[in-house]
């Protein structure tokens, strides 16, 4: 009962802030962008700032943190309490200073994996379109066929081959998401390179890198950054997963998902500490998710 | 009729080739490494005996196609050879296990669809009010929600009280009751994490279809808008609405692994993470290619399902 009791509390707190948030946004900008933010649904407010506040953690961290990462500075599994206001971990390392380098480990590490998918995945997708023939093909059915496999499952069967550390885990979730952008890059492109301009630059004798990031790139853009949204929700939820299954980032690195893990046992005893770490996790998504379905929405100009 | 099923056939040809180049890529993923897989198993200091006795034991002296073959022949025949971990044979690991997930993913999915579609169906009913909203909203989260989070609030809320067992201890010999009492949370869990989208997707097709002149036409010979959407909207949005839900039975597949492991469950997904952390690879190609066989042949159930439920295909001229 308590729990939907805080549940609700929650709700209306956030909807509050999401409200406050965009009467300030509202109030300091102008022109164009004041529109935009005026016209903002208040969940996708409360996204912005949530994604602003996991940022400025992550760079702040060790201004914000009371106790280093990594050191053993209490007994093990204290309770909520200062200094250690979120309790000691299994190991005796505060809670509350790990959560913090978490934001910085966790979403650092989900970011560089996600924009390399990006870069492998829409470089060689525009690549794709722009040559078309049976290079084209040959590559789109090569992807196809790795789509016909579950990504969780694949990435196990990739970090059984290659090994778990945090480099191969950053590649291979980049490489398994990377077919998912090279689809939507070079299904994006294929309605560019039509165009009378590209004809245009390819006759003025244009390098193919040229042609693909001067030319094709500006045009096909918009898709793209809303997709880098939901792709990020995705490589962050998968990092999670396997950090959590004990195959991602392993301790004593901070990381939400394998803090859940480590302190997984306590639910059982009724204590809401292993929430925390995992409720980060659901809460950045969540924003993520809130922002990316306003910038559709108004992309789509649906109104209904 | 003739032609609907000339057009099954080719998308039932199109599995199989399908399922034939996943497990070229299952088996082949292992040819990606640098050296060979005796020795990435064994590390840098192994003596050239034991790396050819593990090479010998694996297979690796012979070429790679004669191994895929006697792989997927043996695999084929129920065989799935030995784990390296502790030298049994798989199909005993696996047997078990296998029955166990399935009753998972199916209890969650029977749980799932008629609560999905319900939802889905009223919120395109009172589309833009305050429940369309909430529930769009509650979508979106639980969306966004990673399954280790759903499992634990879950845990604390129902668990806690004594309600449901955290754990779940199930044998052969257990009865189904008992069995759906005591798997009643990690399919609790599976089921929220997929309703959210089965429901928008629901809500959307429905939707979409409600600009349509006939439904128009509907609303004009004052039909009420409950029957407007079950009579006239439903069976036209079926084909979208099978798709999704077989595409989230697939998303099943995969999202048991992490659900199997929050509540110990003596499943499959459970199976292949140990595989992973002991890197026993004869056991991780041998489930990923029984999740993968079911993802793509859910899919094709899709397509299929789809196909037929579509009266403009099974009576075309």
């Amino acid at each position: 009962m308590t729990l939907i009791l805080y549940f609700a509390l929650f709700i209306v707190v956030s909807i509050g802030l999401g409200w406050g948030f965009r009467a300030l946004l509202t109030a300091v900008t102008s022109g164009e962008v004041k529109r935009a933010f005026r016209d903002m649904p208040i969940s996708a407010s409360f996204g912005l700032l949530v994604i602003l506040i996991y940022v400025l953690v992550a760079f702040l961290a060790p201004v914000l943190a009371p106790f280093p990462e990594r050191e053993v500075v209490g007994a093990r599994y204290m309770p909520w309490g200062a200094p250690h206001y979120l309790g000691t971990d299994s190991l005796g390392r505060d809670m509350l200073s790990r959560m913090i380098y978490g934001a910085r480990n966790t979403v650092g590490i989900a970011f560089a994996t996600t924009a390399l998918a990006f870069i492998v995945g829409s470089i060689l997708g525009l690549w794709a379109a722009t040559v078309g023939g049976w290079m084209d093909q040959g590559l789109s059915r090569f992807v196809d066929a790795l789509m016909a496999i579950p990504a969780l499952i694949f990435s196990l069967l990739l970090l059984t081959i290659f090994g778990t550390s945090v480099l191969t885990l950053i590649i291979i979730i980049a490489m398994v998401d990377a077919t998912r952008v090279f689809r939507l890059a070079r299904s994006v492109a294929q309605g560019v390179v039509v165009m009378d301009y590209i004809e245009a630059a390819r006759l003025r004798g244009e390098t193919m890198w040229r042609l693909i990031t001067r030319e094709i790139l500006p045009n096909a853009m918009a898709p793209l950054v809303a997709e880098f949204g939901l792709r990020f929700c995705f490589v962050f939820l998968a990092i999670s997963a396997l950090s959590f299954l004990g195959l991602g980032i392993k301790p004593p690195t901070a990381d939400w998902g394998s803090m859940v893990r480590e302190s997984a046992t306590l639910i059982t005893f009724g204590d809401v500490t292993p929430l925390l770490p995992a409720g980060a996790i659901a809460l950045l998504t969540v924003a993520v998710n809130f922002v990316v379905d306003w910038q559709l929405h108004r992309a789509s100009g649906l109104k209904e | 009729m003739g032609h609907v099923w000339k057009m099954v056939g080719q998308r039932l040809a199109l599995g199989v080739l399908t399922l034939f180049i996943v497990s070229v890529v299952i088996f082949g993923a292992t040819e990606l490494l640098p050296g060979d897989l005796a020795r990435e198993l064994l590390g840098q200091s192994a003596t050239p005996e034991t790396l050819a006795a593990l090479r010998a034991q694996l297979g690796l002296d012979q070429p790679a196609p004669v191994r895929y073959w006697n792989w997927l022949s043996a695999f084929l025949q129920g065989d799935f050879g030995v784990s390296m971990a502790n030298r049994r044979p798989i199909s005993d690991l696996i047997s078990a296990r296998l029955g166990n997930t399935i009753f998972l993913a199916l209890y969650a999915a029977a749980l799932a669809v008629p609560i999905s579609l319900t939802l889905g169906i009223l919120a395109a009913l009172w589309r833009n009010s305050i429940f369309d909203r909430a529930a769009n909203v509650g979508a979106l989260s639980a969306i966004s929600f990673p399954e280790f989070f759903v499992a634990y609030i879950l845990v604390l809320w129902l668990a806690q009280t004594g309600l449901f067992p955290s754990m779940v201890r199930i044998n052969p010999t257990t009865e189904f009751g008992d069995k759906l009492y005591m798997a009643f949370l990690p399919a609790l869990t599976l089921t929220l994490v997929v309703t959210a989208h089965m429901m928008r997707m629901t809500r959307a097709a429905i939707i979409n279809l409600l600009a349509s002149p006939y439904i128009e036409m509907a609303r004009l010979k004052g039909l009420s808008p409950m029957r407007i959407i079950l009579r006239h909207a439903v069976p036209n949005a079926l084909a979208p609405i099978i798709n999704v839900v077989a595409l989230n039975l697939a998303y099943l597949i995969t999202g048991v692994v992490v659900v199997e492991v929050v509540f110990v469950y003596p499943g499959l997904g459970q199976l292949m993470v140990d595989a992973v952390s002991n890197r026993d690879i004869a056991v991780v190609q041998a489930v990923a290619l029984i999740f993968a066989a079911a993802y793509v042949l859910l899919n094709l159930l899709a397509d299929v399902l789809s196909t037929l439920s579509n009266p403009r295909l099974l009576h075309r001229r």
